[in-house]
């Protein structure tokens, strides 16, 4: 089955649409959004019906601590992450506000398990962007029967680390759209990269395509309309920070 | 796995024979169990060894080639045609080549000629070159894992050591080691680092020294420290060892041996080019020399080597496109100095941001003009008055950084010589005049440009003439 895998949207409901229609025209069967739905962009309460209509449909949606922040902004604190929850919270309503609380954090399927952050500790957020810390995520979810493949978001960059010859993890750089033979007799830990704010430096849009039949993953990038989305977040009133951090992909 | 048996059946495929009992895999011939699934080649089924007392390296050696044969393509590898499931019983099935592996050539009494050992190492380097272009490295060459085709052609055999840029290097770990066959890996991979296309021409190097030679330059080292050694030894030269051979091939060789990957061929096309055209390999030093490298040279090239490490190579396609072969196609008939001035801008801007590319001037004349009946229009003279002709031409370019060749070509058919100069010497861009035969034909023929655009697998540049000195006679006119 091909599993498209979708995280950090950020309310950037351009990135959105257009990492969807990619995803479908490459034959995705299924969605998996890996939380961070808002937070950042212009357009949460436009995302979120987009994504619980993906869900009627049999999307897995995760939380994660943007979606968080989102529903208790108070808690959020005057972080950069933070400085956009109390706009946020005030676009959505009640109904979506509930719909963003009762997400799961995890969702363990067959070999596969996906979260927002780390496994290791899931609430706590933690950051998966080298070797030691994708290790301590695939020994927790290693604790799960037969989980082969971890993939979360979160960092924003697309990574993949897998076991070579030795006992620890090895990083891998992915060229988008190449696929990666991943046989589930080795165990895999991907960040598949942000739809709505990439941060290495291409302004493209990332997400990542999960064949379990053939036991391959592709990254993709995806080009989308990111001058609308910058647009919409100075129309909005949002710092300008993070308008052209679409424009720069930084 | 125990050996099977003639007639045995293994997932819908028919054993027929053994071809190789080896320590890392039995190779089989096979056919379908099923007559209608006839792919139209014969097929070879490889099962690797892994008993419990087999390494894990066998099961990762046969997931790598699993992973890089059944995307590879072109004439130059096996076809890959099914793979058998780790879980169960591994195998791969690919196309059975017919032909001789490199060893035939060593274990014949005597060594091979000089055009011989050119002839080989040009099919390898071709060979090496396609798969370069694919971004993979093979990394483990050596004379049982090249096969020769009846027609001189290269395939390459055995995978399981190889490198996909594109894919995780699941050979790869974290206290980096040698991973090769000790006599052939080069240096850079004996301090780990996997995936610099260099290693192969290394590879190609030690083999056309051992069949140039009998003898392996750097030995077969069982210890950590033999191995190192080609971090800072010179080989033998070859000439100390057999004088007959050429100092151009000697010169071809050791360059392909150098220690430092930068001062080998910057790619597998251009040693192609060279051993296509001995007669335009610049001679040096090092394809002079008939006496080894001294004591004391090699005592500090040691102790810098104590410290050395290799930086790892951009992906192999990059690293290639760095490098290009440009060849430019230099008219001689009715050719105005406005053409042959812009044509020489053209390649110097074409050099100028390319510091590796390679540059071979090429001229196509009629047969007519050399005649066997009148002595002074004699081939080799007629050839010498083109071939200095051309040298002219390029005598401003700035040509420190390019290994430069050139060539005069005999074909009635302008564009066709130029097309298959260009395709059989693996040329990435063709460099020539928009207009050689008047423009107010174009219309009407197809002239020699647009056939070379049309018909080349390369870039074609299409140079128009301007000569900025053209407007001062307008103005005084």
């Amino acid at each position: 089955m091909k599993l498209a895998l979708l995280s950090d949207i950020h309310a950037n409901l351009q990135a959105f649409d257009a990492c969807v229609a990619h995803a479908r025209a490459v034959g995705a069967e299924r969605f998996a959004l890996l939380g961070d739905l808002v937070g950042y962009g212009a357009d949460p309460a436009a995302v979120l019906a987009g994504v619980m209509q993906l869900a009627e449909k049999g999307a897995i949606v995760l939380k994660g601590n943007h979606d968080e922040m989102a529903v208790t902004p108070e808690g959020a604190g005057k972080t950069l992450g933070g400085s956009t929850a109390d706009w946020t919270h005030a676009q959505l309503d009640p109904a979506q506000r509930a719909y963003l609380a009762a997400l799961p954090l995890t969702h363990h399927e067959g070999a596969t398990l996906l979260v927002h952050a780390s496994a290791e500790d899931p609430a706590r957020w933690r950051y998966v962007d080298d070797e030691r810390s994708a290790n301590a995520s695939l020994d927790a979810a290693a604790a799960l029967p037969d989980v082969r493949y971890v993939f979360g978001g979160h960092v924003h960059f697309q990574t993949l680390f897998y076991r070579g010859t030795g006992r620890g993890l090895m990083r891998f750089a992915p060229t988008a759209g190449v696929p990666i033979p991943m046989p589930r007799h080795r165990q895999w830990v991907a960040t598949i990269g942000s739809v709505g704010q990439p941060r290495d430096g291409d302004p493209r849009a990332m997400y990542a395509m999960f064949d379990s039949a053939a036991a391959q993953l592709t990254f993709h990038r995806v080009a989308y309309d990111h001058a609308t989305a910058a647009a919409a977040i100075r129309r909005a009133g949002l710092p300008e920070y993070f308008a052209t951090r679409l424009e720069d992909g930084r | 796995m125990k050996l099977l048996e003639p007639g045995a059946e293994l997932d819908g495929f028919v054993i027929d024979d053994c071809l190789h009992a080896g320590g890392m895999a039995h190779i089989y011939r096979v056919h379908y169990a099923a007559g209608p699934r006839d792919p139209g080649f014969a097929l070879a089924m490889k099962i690797p060894r892994m008993t419990a007392g087999d390494g894990a390296e066998n099961i990762v050696s046969f997931e790598v080639e699993h992973q890089i044969l059944q995307v590879l393509t072109g004439p130059h590898v096996p076809r890959f045609v099914a793979a058998g499931d780790l879980d169960k019983i591994p195998y791969l099935v690919m196309e059975y080549v017919e032909g001789e592996t490199l060893q035939h050539w060593l274990d014949q009494p005597g060594r091979p000629d000089a055009p011989t050992l050119a002839r080989l190492g040009d099919a390898m380097a071709r060979a090496v070159h396609s798969l370069h272009k694919q971004n993979v490295c093979h990394l483990d060459l050596k004379p049982a894992n090249v096969l020769v085709r009846a027609d001189g052609s290269a395939v390459l055999l055995d995978f399981g050591l190889s490198c996909h840029a594109h894919y995780p290097d699941l050979l790869a770990e974290e206290l980096r080691k040698a991973i090769g066959s000790p006599a052939w890996i080069a240096p850079e991979q004996v301090v780990g680092v996997r995936g610099d296309p260099r290693s192969d021409i290394f590879a190609i190097g030690v083999m056309l020294y051992e069949l140039a030679t009998g003898e392996l330059p750097f030995g077969e080292p069982a210890t950590p420290g033999g191995l190192r050694q080609r971090l800072w030894m010179d080989p033998v030269p070859p000439r100390k060892r057999r004088a007959d051979l050429p100092e151009w091939l000697q010169e071809v060789i050791l360059r392909c041996l150098e220690p430092v990957a930068d001062k080998r061929y910057p790619s597998a096309s251009h040693l192609a080019f060279d051993l296509a055209h001995p007669d335009q390999v610049k001679v040096t030093e090092r394809g002079r020399k008939t006496e080894g490298t001294g004591f004391w040279t090699h005592f500090k090239r040691w102790v810098r080597a104590a410290g050395l490490s290799y930086q790892p190579s951009p992906v192999p396609v990059q690293q290639i496109e760095q490098v290009p072969i440009i060849m430019v196609a230099v008219p001689h008939l009715d050719v105005s100095d406005a053409t042959l001035y812009s044509l020489r801008q053209a390649v110097a801007r074409s050099l100028g941001t390319r510091p590796g590319a390679r540059l071979a001037c090429v001229t196509v004349i009629s047969p007519g003009q050399t005649s066997s009946t009148e002595s002074e229009k004699g081939e080799t003279q007629v050839h010498r008055w083109h071939l200095s002709r051309l040298q002219q031409w390029a005598q401003p370019l700035d040509l420190n950084d390019h290994q430069t060749s050139y060539h005069v070509l005999e074909s009635g058919d302008v564009a066709g010589a130029l097309l298959a100069y260009a395709h059989g010497n693996q040329v990435n861009m063709v460099i020539m005049g928009a207009a050689t035969h008047g423009l107010q034909m174009q219309r009407f023929v197809a002239t020699v440009p647009i056939k070379v655009a049309m018909e080349a697998s390369c870039t074609v540049i299409l140079v128009k003439q301007s000569l900025p000195f053209e407007h001062l006679a307008a103005v005084a006119a």
